[in-house]
């Protein structure tokens, strides 16, 4: 399993369209489907495959032994990860074939969007703590790009509003590896685990653990650090806000604040405490500010806030039932949230509006765009069949179990709230009144095929919860979280002298 | 310390002139100030007085200034670069359209 060839190609990839593509804009489409697939196709086979080599790959460069050199690590959470991103990946970038003919430079579009496929992988695999800010400021660059992409007034106000907290913020990142550095002198992740858990006087270490939740904290769009969310994610061309609401948050935010709390620093209790109060007020306050929402994708936004609070909290209960509910939220939703953004883009593109005051009676015009946002408003709110249901069940009985029934109360409550808002949206845009704005262009192909795959998908990976589908491959994942020191333990081996 | 210190005073005052300026292009030379100051403090980290260039010979047993600091502060700095180009060239087109640098002009986003 070669593993540089999950940063590779897309970096390839990204270069290649640059290169090739300036002239002939159909190349550039061609280079990102094929590295896309490639990308999605290698990701299932390591996943797969992972049991053969123990749990875990790791592939150090050039040779060299650990402290001297930058490991890639693959172990579950890492894998399930990949398939999270090139699945969505694939995904946008097929819908995006038709959706950005009316943008110029599509070149452009397709060489940052590899290249923003590039950072999450690399934010994913790494296993050190320098290397994962700068493969985190690779795929922000490139998604405050994105986010300008259309450079309308809009848009070019967002991007910089996400440019300016996310620089901040990623500045207080790098001051927190600075500090881990002087403190343990090494940046390997699972040398600084052992070392920081080992020591006896770690005041240091909670200065590091403010810094990073801050920094990973707003990168998730956690409230109180939420405020560019709602702006950047509905500036951006439909299939970059689904790649950005459906992953780029997971992984920047969610994935680093796992990695680094519960692998590195073994889950202390004040971090799981503040987390669990952030992700409370996150799926309140997102979940109420969506009400009074009228911009579908600004919406959209605010409910991402709102479910990406539910994700923290499953992981934040620490219980192994609460951090399956977060590892299958954070699958499902980044399929639903994806959906539901590609549908408000197709809902732009045939109207051209974004003001679901402005719809009406859509479902006759735009049948297939009708029914599979109806898949993602019972999935994201919650109902059986549909995978959202299964994934907040579990978090609210993990809420129950570990004895916080408030907070399973607000987590039920709260979802009630989500289904309000959506069917707000149903309401007025798809059913109801047909008002006079018609149809402008009828929704291409891509389109829909993408559209219906998620559909398709929402209802499909409820299966993962028959248990013997799930001994095999979310199981393993849990284990990976909950096991505060197996990380640890299985890269320590590898350290060597020059 | 001292100088510890003062490093964190400079990352305040870049965080306090992110947070309070009301100016595009001073919002943009703050977070640069945080980024320096972030650089200085791996620097410090690396420094030892008296200590030589980490360049291995045999015979040397004066001590040596750690070089991976150095390293990372070489890419840090090559990352802010990027990131500062691209905020300039944001609020060059954001000029363009609002014909103003004041963010309390720059509010088409609501809520």
């Amino acid at each position: 399993m070669i593993l540089s060839q999950f940063i590779f190609v897309p970096l390839a990839a990204a270069f290649l369209i640059a290169l090739i593509a300036r002239k002939k804009e159909n190349f550039a489409a061609v280079i990102c489907m094929i590295a896309s697939l490639w990308l999605f196709v290698n990701s299932i086979i390591a996943f797969f495959r992972l049991p053969e080599f123990g749990g875990m790959i790791m592939k150090t460069t050039s040779g060299w032994k650990i402290p001297f050199t930058i490991p890639f690590v693959l172990d579950n959470l890492s894998a399930f990860m990949l398939i999270i991103i090139s699945l969505i990946g694939v995904i946008s970038a097929f819908y995006a074939l038709q959706y950005i003919k009316h943008f110029t430079g599509k070149w452009n579009f397709f060489s940052l969007f590899m290249l923003m496929f590039t950072g999450m992988n690399g934010v994913v695999l790494t296993g050190d703590f320098f290397n994962l800010y700068v493969f985190m400021e690779i795929s922000l660059i490139s998604a405050y790009s994105l986010v300008a992409f259309g450079t309308e007034s809009e848009e070019l106000e967002a991007a910089f509003k996400y440019a300016t907290m996310g620089a901040i913020t990623s500045t207080m990142i790098l001051f927190g590896i600075g500090i881990l550095y002087s403190f343990t002198s090494t940046l390997n992740m699972a040398q600084v685990g052992e070392i920081v858990q080992q020591s006896a006087n770690k005041k240091v270490i909670f200065l590091v653990f403010g810094l990073f939740i801050t920094g990973f904290g707003l990168k998730a769009a956690l409230v109180p650090f939420h405020a560019w969310l709602p702006d950047a994610h509905p500036s951006a061309p439909a299939p970059i806000s689904a790649m950005l609401s459906g992953v780029l948050i997971k992984t920047l935010g969610v994935y680093t604040i796992v990695r680094v709390f519960f692998n590195v620093f073994g889950a202390p209790q004040v971090v799981l405490t503040i987390l669990m109060l952030l992700a409370v007020l996150s799926i309140v306050i997102g979940g109420f500010l969506s009400i009074v929402q009228w911009d579908f994708k600004r919406m959209l936004g605010f409910s991402s806030v709102s479910q990406i609070g539910y994700v923290v909290l499953g992981f934040a209960i620490g219980t192994p039932l609460g951090i399956l509910g977060g590892v299958l939220h954070l699958f499902y939703h980044s399929i639903f949230k994806s959906l539901l953004f590609l549908n408000s883009g197709a809902v732009e593109y045939a109207t051209g509006e974004r003001d679901i005051r402005k719809l009406g009676g859509l479902s006759k015009d735009l049948p297939i765009t009708s029914s599979t946002t109806m898949v993602g408003t019972l999935s994201i709110s919650g109902i059986p069949p549909f995978n959202g249901f299964f994934s907040k069940l579990i978090i609210i009985i993990a809420c129950f179990q570990a004895g916080n029934p408030i907070l399973g109360f607000i987590a039920a409550a709260v979802s009630i709230v989500t289904l309000a808002y959506y069917l707000k949206v149903q309401k007025h845009a798809f059913y109801g009144k047909k008002k006079a704005k018609q149809i402008l262009e009828k929704v291409p192909f891509t389109l829909k095929a993408a559209m219906i795959i998620l559909a398709v998908l929402c209802l499909a990976t409820s299966i993962i919860l028959i248990p013997s589908i799930r001994e095999a491959t979310v199981q393993p994942i849990v284990d990976t979280v909950v096991n505060k020191t197996q990380y640890i333990d299985k890269i320590i081996p590898y350290l060597g002298s020059i | 310390m001292t100088l510890y210190l003062m490093c964190f005073f400079l990352f305040l005052v870049g965080v306090y002139g992110a947070i309070t300026k009301r100016d595009l292009i001073k919002i943009i030379l703050a977070i640069g100030i945080m980024g320096y100051s972030v650089n200085l403090f791996l620097v410090l980290i690396a420094y030892r007085s008296g200590a030589l260039a980490p360049i291995l010979k045999e015979g040397i047993s004066v001590p040596m200034v750690d070089p991976i600091p150095q390293a990372l502060v070489l890419t840090s700095i090559v990352i802010e670069l990027g990131i500062t180009a691209l905020m300039a060239a944001l609020a060059i087109r954001i000029y363009e359209k609002y014909d103003t640098l004041d963010i309390t002009k720059i509010r088409r986003l609501k809520g």
